[in-house]
């Protein structure tokens, strides 16, 4: 029932630390890595010019270490060696200093981890409502199932959907024992995860708010509207360094042999948001896939045990 | 209150996009208070009483003032954290209302002199950080956000900025740090960041509602805001009410109207008609109140005075089913968890406590216990860069304080279940290290 030791199965948390390797013996014979030669280090074009264009959005260019390595994980997985030196040799900064970093926050993976990210909150209001539960059943149904990185995560701010989890960065709830092999399967097979339960649908709870009936909001916002082509959000990053070309730090991570564009996820966030009045029926636009190049798991029709 | 201020029909279709933001009046103030001198604006944000809604409460047209005057770069910067346990309101109004932010950040920013300002947004909140980034798109488009905006010669660039999944980036100097690309450790203060603070240069930081109340503080007059609420606590304020209750959600209220009409008016109080046990009043980290204190007027020198805190506005709500030693034990460890681990107090003494706690649940614990973990919230008190540790030590200590009986009885039942387990020695052993470990 604790979140730091269902967290995740890691040793070197046992103690309540939050600084990984700390049972690992250093080696004192190496020197400390330094800033990576460009000549050596190849860097996918994408991801340079996303690093490149955050860095251009602060007077500092130390700033964009978050989204730089938060890009660099979209692309790796998790943040790798690799990873980091890709990042370190953009940056002009040490691996080390990176790693510092890295180890610090709770959505940057320092080890690898499976692709769809099921974030259970356990903190006080959702446990209130059963989220120990719902965490347990969420981790066994799961199973060993590499493609799934199931964390307790503290108050993920949705304790209005109490129990609730982020599921490739997508709120649902609130959740049942019942949802959890139809939570898996959308998110193995790419689809929108458990659309009615989308925070996003949800209208304000204050009675007094809206003067009048308003249609529960698309559950994913902004799919299919042509308005988000007109916007330059499609400026190539770099271009113009006022333009983040990056939307969600945070997608689900591309394979290793794939570093091509940024997934098409986050492009489909970029489009304005919900097209309001549109209700349930409209579902259809959400079968745009997370991953449209990737193949259905072939077990996304079974449920794990 | 007739007519809400930050909720009204914010379910609107398409009320996050420029088109209807303006169609409903968005914007004007933006015009309005670029068109009066800085000094003139900053008035009315003093005039208004407005407190700072992220926790502290403090006054913001104050803590604009603190800026040194004089032409070095400013930075504003929106802490759009939101990890305090219990609270979910900014996440509302970025999701549904982006532009209000964005057009109070540039206001803020022309009183304050600022050039450069910042949104750090969670980085768990993707749909809202897209949001934000889709409205700043369009404002910047439509120049309320760029050089020279409506004329007015206050130039000023915004960047949203995603955190990375730490609590302590809520605290103020812990964003900054991060802000800067660092591990989010908190800063010792002084110097406060008005006068350094990111890049060392002046910074303001406020909360996403703080600034989002801007623009309706220049549409009304500060004074005329004033008149909202209570005297020391002006205006509206969106609570979070979540927990045990039938309607948990987001309600925006007028300062000062009984808790009780909160809890069980508008959300419906604890369902199956079970009674309230405690309840948190500004996130986790206030310490608790009891069923006795639902007549509190929710203002912040109101629950000041009940031993409490208005903090963020979330109302946890715990029925009377629900073990308090649960609950502690799931405060205590989301503080260790979320400890940057910089100070000792606050590393350490969050560590101890839930160890202790756990000897509690386990029945190891002997009521001598509850004293050296309530001198051990004591002293975490004060004693640290930032109030993390506080932040813990106050519910931890209020629970003691208050449930003290049932926290004995858990201990007594928990030993007698152990013995009868057979494990009389293990128990017996458990109580004597522990005994011995102080």
């Amino acid at each position: 029932m604790s979140a730091s030791d269902t967290t995740r199965p890691v040793r070197r948390y046992e103690h309540g630390s939050r600084v990984p390797g700390w049972d690992e013996a250093a080696d004192l014979t190496k020197d400390p890595a330094e800033i990576p030669d460009p000549a050596t280090t190849p860097v996918p074009d994408d991801l340079r010019a996303e690093i490149e264009a955050h860095m251009a959005n602060y007077p500092d260019r130390r700033s964009a270490t978050l989204p730089a390595l938060a890009a660099a994980q979209r692309v790796h997985g998790w943040c790798s060696p690799q990873a980091i030196d890709q990042v370190a040799c953009v940056m002009r900064l040490t691996p080390a200093y990176l790693a510092s970093v890295a180890t610090f926050y709770d959505m940057l993976e320092t080890t690898p981890v499976g692709r769809h990210a099921v974030y259970v909150c356990t903190n006080i209001s959702c446990s209130l409502c059963g989220a120990d539960e719902l965490y347990d059943a969420i981790r066994d149904a799961a199973g060993e199932d590499p493609e799934f990185n199931v964390r307790a995560f503290e108050c993920l701010g949705a304790c209005d959907i109490a129990p609730m989890a982020s599921v490739d960065g997508v709120y649902v709830g609130p959740l049942s024992l019942e949802d959890i092999p139809q939570l898996l399967d959308d998110a193995r097979a790419g689809r929108a995860v458990l659309p009615e339960k989308q925070l996003a649908r949800r209208l304000v709870a204050d009675p007094h708010a809206n003067s009048q009936e308003f249609a529960l909001h698309a559950a994913q916002p902004g799919t299919g509207s042509a308005q988000a082509q007109d916007a330059p959000t499609g400026t190539s990053p770099g271009a113009n360094p006022d333009i983040d070309p990056a939307r969600a730090s945070f997608g689900p991570p591309m394979t290793e042999d794939r570093p091509g564009p940024a997934a098409p996820h986050e492009e489909s966030h970029t489009q304005p948001p919900h097209e309001g009045d549109v209700p349930h029926q409209a579902r259809s636009d959400q079968d745009i896939p997370h991953h449209p190049h990737e193949p259905p798991h072939p077990d996304a029709e079974e449920p794990q045990g | 209150m007739s007519e809400l201020l930050l909720f009204a029909d914010i379910d609107e279709p398409g009320l996050n996009t420029m088109e209807v933001y303006q169609r409903r009046g968005g914007y004007e103030s933006l015009r309005r208070a670029l068109a009066m001198p800085p000094e003139a604006v900053l008035h009315e944000l003093e005039a208004s009483g407005l407190r700072g809604r992220g926790g502290a409460g403090f006054a913001m047209g104050k803590k604009v003032s603190f800026l040194p005057k004089g032409g070095m770069d400013k930075y504003l910067v929106c802490n759009a954290d939101e990890s305090e346990p219990g609270t979910f309101k900014d996440r509302e109004l970025m999701q549904k209302t982006p532009h209000v932010l964005i057009e109070g950040i540039v206001i803020a920013s022309y009183a304050a002199g600022a050039s450069r300002s910042f949104i750090y947004i969670r980085g768990e909140y993707q749909l809202q950080a897209d949001m934000l980034d889709a409205a700043l798109t369009e404002a910047r488009a439509a120049g309320f956000i760029g050089e020279n905006i409506v004329g007015s010669g206050h130039s000023l660039s915004l960047v949203v900025h995603r955190g990375a999944g730490a609590y302590i980036c809520g605290e103020e100097t812990g964003l900054l740090d991060s802000l800067e690309g660092k591990r989010g450790n908190p800063r010792l203060k002084p110097p406060f960041p008005a006068n350094q603070g990111l890049y060392q240069g002046p910074t303001l930081i406020n909360n996403v509602e703080t600034l989002s109340t801007v623009p309706t503080i220049i549409r009304m007059g500060g004074a005329e805001y004033a008149k909202l609420g209570v005297e020391t606590s002006t205006g509206t304020k969106l609570v979070s009410v979540s927990g045990h209750v039938q309607r948990p959600g987001n309600y925006e209220i007028e300062l000062g109207i009984p808790s009780r009409e909160i809890i069980y008016g508008l959300a419906g109080g604890p369902p199956n008609g079970r009674g309230i046990k405690c309840w948190f009043p500004g996130g986790s980290s206030s310490p608790v109140l009891t069923a006795d204190d639902l007549d509190v007027p929710y203002d912040f020198d109101s629950l000041a005075k009940a031993g409490t805190m208005l903090g963020s506005g979330a109302i946890i709500v715990a029925d009377d089913q629900t073990p308090i030693i649960d609950i502690a034990l799931k405060v205590a460890k989301f503080y260790r968890h979320e400890s940057c681990g910089k100070c000792t107090p606050c590393r350490e003494g969050t560590n101890w406590t839930v160890k202790m706690l756990q000897r509690i649940d386990a029945g190891e614990a002997t009521p001598m216990d509850l004293d050296i973990m309530a001198s051990v919230q004591e002293h975490i008190m004060g004693n640290c860069l930032c109030v993390l540790g506080d932040a813990m030590a106050m519910p931890i200590g209020s629970l003691i304080a208050k449930f003290r009986p049932e926290f004995e009885a858990h201990m007594e039942a928990a030993r007698l279940r152990a013995v009868a387990a057979g494990t009389e020695a293990t128990a017996s052993e458990g109580v004597l290290s522990a005994q011995g470990a102080h």
